[in-house]
């Protein structure tokens, strides 16, 4: 619990464990950028979609 | 520069463009920036060890949950007392981040709760007003969705969010307000943060990061909103000629 992420950034098992902590900070962590990955492709979709209902527009 | 001449949707709809490579790159850099900081330069917690590295995203998330609520009801009350579209439509783009943000925040704040306090879960004031504020925004996106007309959906959406405004607020001042087991803010507008510079810094460029990114994914939004509800409109289909359909 004791060991720190001291930034020399040899032992990268060290760094995942977060002392221990690891399941909690990469959970949390995780799905963070999850939910900014499925917002993304949501709104590229959406974006996608309302291209397609304009197929004969000009819009850039 | 005539502001105004950005307040309709077929003049906004460029600028909106021009302006989100701008916010999202600039997101995209702070962040690896801000987790640079809180992971690679940013020591161990004394006494939380790594667990405390969560509120870089914790705080920044949860500062944006409630700012774009304040965004959203802004927008709303322009809309309500002008009657414009664009407000109605930018209301309407910052529902789904602002939803996103909360449900990041009461999730990190859930991981981040049971190594230190031994729980994911309290009806503590500051937890339950936070969950309150993720209904509403699910209230108002549910509400736009039963409605047809868009510029009664602008309305009613424009009232709930108003109305839903008075739980920021609470939030904000819950820790302070009633004894909660949620800790109270370690950094203040008033005072003089309460932690080590280095993990200041890293919080405060995720934050950063946090709103670039609220920005960049509003705007893109409310360009697909201006498609969606302006179909049809002359402006947005040049090339389709009237009586040729």
């Amino acid at each position: 619990m004791d060991k720190s992420i001291d930034g020399t950034g040899n032992d990268m098992s060290e760094f995942f464990a977060m002392g221990g902590y690891g399941f909690y900070v990469w959970g949390a962590y995780g799905v963070a950028a999850l939910a900014v990955a499925i917002e993304l492709v949501a709104l590229h979709a959406r974006r996608r979609a309302a291209e397609a209902a304009h197929a004969q527009g000009s819009l850039r | 520069m005539n502001l105004f001449r950005y307040s309709s949707p077929s003049t906004f709809y460029p600028l909106a463009g021009k302006l989100v490579p701008w916010f999202g790159w600039s997101a995209l850099l702070l962040a690896i920036i801000g987790l640079w900081i809180g992971f690679g330069l940013a020591p161990t917690d004394f006494q939380q060890g790594d667990a405390y590295r969560i509120i870089f995203i914790h705080v920044a998330t949860a500062w944006m949950s409630m700012f774009i609520y304040l965004v959203m009801a802004f927008w709303s009350a322009l809309s309500l007392g002008f009657n414009t579209r664009l407000s109605g439509m930018m209301a309407q783009a910052l529902a789904p981040t602002g939803a996103l943000m909360t449900f990041i925040a009461l999730w990190t704040g859930a991981l981040w709760g049971r190594p230190t306090w031994g729980t994911y879960w309290a009806w503590d004031a500051r937890m339950t007003s936070e969950l309150i504020l993720l209904f509403l925004y699910f209230g108002v996106i549910a509400l736009r969705n039963a409605i047809d007309d868009d510029r009664r959906a602008d309305r009613a959406c424009g009232v709930l969010a108003l109305v839903g405004a008075i739980n920021v607020p609470i939030i904000y001042f819950s820790v302070q307000w009633w004894n909660t087991l949620h800790q109270g803010s370690t950094v203040s507008m008033i005072a003089a943060p309460k932690m080590a510079a280095i993990m200041l810094a890293g919080m405060l460029v995720m934050a950063l990061a946090v709103w670039f990114y609220a920005i960049a994914v509003s705007l893109i939004r409310v360009r697909c909103i201006i498609l969606e509800r302006e179909l049809g409109a002359a402006w947005t289909s040049q090339l389709t000629e009237p009586g040729t359909t």
